[in-house]
């Protein structure tokens, strides 16, 4: 998708260039909609795929907490219309390479199961406001549940390359559900595994943990992604002990870039409620301005 | 002279892509539909390569758009009930106006207001400089009851666009729903009334259920259709519309790539608006402008404005259209 470089020249040369935003001596895409090619694609457990592109530069600058629009194949029997909004999971600009994990739940992620190594797909990003690490935390709580974890897995290996420790909270129905355990340690990571059918992931036991984490000195800040309900009990903890928290939202998204207004979702700034768009305001958001 | 426009120069013979929409010189016949266009395009596309900016719909009071969820997608389409939420006037010409001040592209900003009067108040207050054109959007399917709005009938339509016309000397586009048995009867309404274009058309009023819940599947009940299933729908109109108005018609309706582009200048558009195709390909605009000149060059086009109303209809072929459109 990217422009002919002679034609952007000929236009700079039209209009004489124009502010930092409008000048387009120096424009360059910083997103972009390409056919990205599938280095690996491989099943994790019973839900979750993991599947590995090759791609531009532009788009393996991604960082942790934003996204990217797939426009998934089309399976048999149905014909999903719109791209689909899509965590990173990891990103290589070395390799240029992405990485997404996904679980099969609807059309656009049916077809997107039909991928085999070497075919394209066509990705558009990166898109979003990410995850906000600052280096002079010494130690952070990641909790996630579900997808959600895949959302946080890109965080580990930039706390590490900050010298900053994870400790990880996942939350899933059962053991064989947990996703990126593995990626968390091999970062360095401590990962708490809480379950449904162990009965540990209810809040009432993951607020113990946390409280345990904040005691011991290794929540500077929250991060979380996947459940309203642990993200109610990380609130109350941050405003009881003043802790900072980022918290990545989902929502239904058409355009994925901030035209459409359809992903809107509600926000407490300062006791009054405004809608932000999830797609161009977040994902990512404030911990304590964010309502489930 | 820049040695890039030399080389840009003599690469191919030129086309001429230039078009005038009532008065309104752009540089081509590309622009965004309303409500799919935003500051986010910016990291997607050369914002002065379009043929003009067209805003979001602004009204003039605080609106927060319609209960989730907006939007649900269907085979070749997409129905949407935003509902336009809008920080209101001062917002836009505070913050949103500045941004697209720093291009050399006509902006075009759409209005909205519950009545002939709102109309026209917002639109002299918005008669400044910086703002090129008024879109009046007065199609909605989604702000009014059951989908209901000025261009619904001609008589409306009339009074709105007279009203607007008095409060304003700048081009005023008059934006029709296609939502109505006899469109061409109220862009002839639109014409009579002062418009320097009409454009052809919103999205189709339509609506879809949930069969697990039995719920419809949007939080307003009803939305509008658009996508590439409802080009052929309103390419009729288009080809209808510019047989019954001098006033220039702009296309709008399903259009993706530039041989639909082509296909509604054909029918009569002298430009075209990309709506749902940006949120499939972000650069959908400049791909289209792009593939319009190479268009040109393969056929030896010289003026873009020579495909307009440039459908072959030989004269024994000509379907009776009279049942079509009874007024004429």
């Amino acid at each position: 998708m990217s422009m002919q470089p002679l034609h952007q020249g000929s236009l700079a040369a039209t209009t004489g260039g124009a502010g930092a935003a409008g000048s387009c001596a120096s424009w360059k895409a910083s997103v972009v909609a390409e056919l990205a090619e599938v280095v690996s694609h491989e099943a994790v457990n019973g839900e979750y795929r993991h599947l590995v592109v090759r791609c531009s530069a532009e788009a393996a600058a991604a960082e942790p907490g934003q996204f990217f629009q797939l426009l998934c194949p089309q399976p048999v029997g149905e014909q999903p219309f719109l791209r689909r909004p899509m965590s990173l999971y990891g990103a290589d600009p070395d390799k240029h390479q992405v990485e997404f994990l996904y679980k099969v739940t609807g059309a656009g992620t049916r077809g997107l199961d039909t991928l085999r190594v070497g075919d394209r797909l066509d990705i558009m990003g990166p898109l979003g406001t990410g995850f906000v690490l600052d280096p002079s935390w010494r130690s952070i709580v990641a909790v996630g549940r579900g997808a959600g974890l895949a959302t946080l897995a890109p965080l580990a290996k930039t706390a590490k390359a900050n010298g900053t420790r994870v400790t990880a909270v996942f939350s899933a129905r059962r053991p064989d559900l947990l996703v990126s355990v593995d990626l968390f340690h091999s970062h360095g990571a401590d990962v708490i595994a809480v379950t449904d059918s162990e009965s540990t992931s209810g809040p009432a036991n993951v607020e113990r943990i946390l409280r345990r984490l904040i005691a011991d000195g290794a929540c500077d800040a929250f991060f979380t992604c996947g459940s309203s309900r642990l993200m109610r009990v990380q609130q109350r903890l941050a405003q009881e002990f003043g802790l900072p928290g980022q918290v990545a939202m989902e929502q239904q998204m058409a355009c994925g870039i901030g035209l459409c207004y359809c992903c809107v979702r509600d926000f407490n700034v300062n006791g009054e409620i405004v809608h932000r768009r999830v797609c161009w305001d977040g994902p990512v958001f404030d911990l304590m301005e964010a309502l489930p | 002279m820049n040695p890039v426009m030399n080389a840009v120069a003599h690469a191919a013979p030129d086309v001429d892509l230039s078009v005038s929409i009532g008065g309104l010189k752009l540089r081509n016949p590309v622009m965004p539909a309303s409500g799919t266009f935003a500051e986010g395009l910016e990291k997607v596309m050369d914002f002065n390569r379009l043929g003009a900016f067209v805003t979001k719909t602004i009204t003039r009071e605080l609106r927060a758009g319609n209960p989730l969820p907006r939007v649900v997608e269907r085979p070749g389409s997409l129905i949407n009930a935003i509902g336009i939420p809008s920080k209101g006037v001062r917002y836009f010409v505070e913050q949103t106006m500045p941004h697209y001040a720093a291009y050399d592209t006509p902006l075009v900003v759409s209005i909205s207001a519950p009545t002939a009067e709102g109309f026209a108040s917002l639109a002299a207050e918005l008669s400044i400089p910086g703002i090129a054109a008024i879109e009046a959007n007065i199609s909605c399917p989604n702000i009014e009851e059951d989908g209901k709005a000025f261009a619904m009938r001609a008589e409306s339509t009339e009074k709105v666009t007279r009203q607007l016309r008095e409060a304003t000397k700048l081009p005023l586009w008059v934006k029709l729903t296609p939502n109505t048995g006899d469109v061409p009867e109220v862009a002839r309404a639109a014409e009579a009334a002062g418009a320097d274009a009409v454009v052809v058309a919103n999205t189709i009023l339509s609506m879809a259920i949930d069969l697990k819940t039995f719920k419809p599947c949007l939080g307003n009940i009803m939305g509008g259709l658009s996508g590439p299933a409802i080009k052929p729908i309103v390419l009729r109109q288009v080809f209808q519309c510019a047989k019954a108005v001098k006033i220039p018609v702009i296309g709008c309706g399903g259009i993706s790539t530039a041989e639909d582009a082509v296909e509604y200048m054909l029918a009569g558009a002298s430009a075209v608006q990309v709506g749902t195709a940006t949120f499939l390909q972000p650069a959908a605009m400049t791909t289209i402008i792009d593939g319009l000149r190479s268009f040109c060059l393969h056929r030896e086009i010289p003026r873009i404005t020579d495909l307009i109303r440039g459908v072959v209809i030989e004269e024994a072929d000509e379907p009776d259209l009279a049942w079509l459109d009874p007024v004429s």
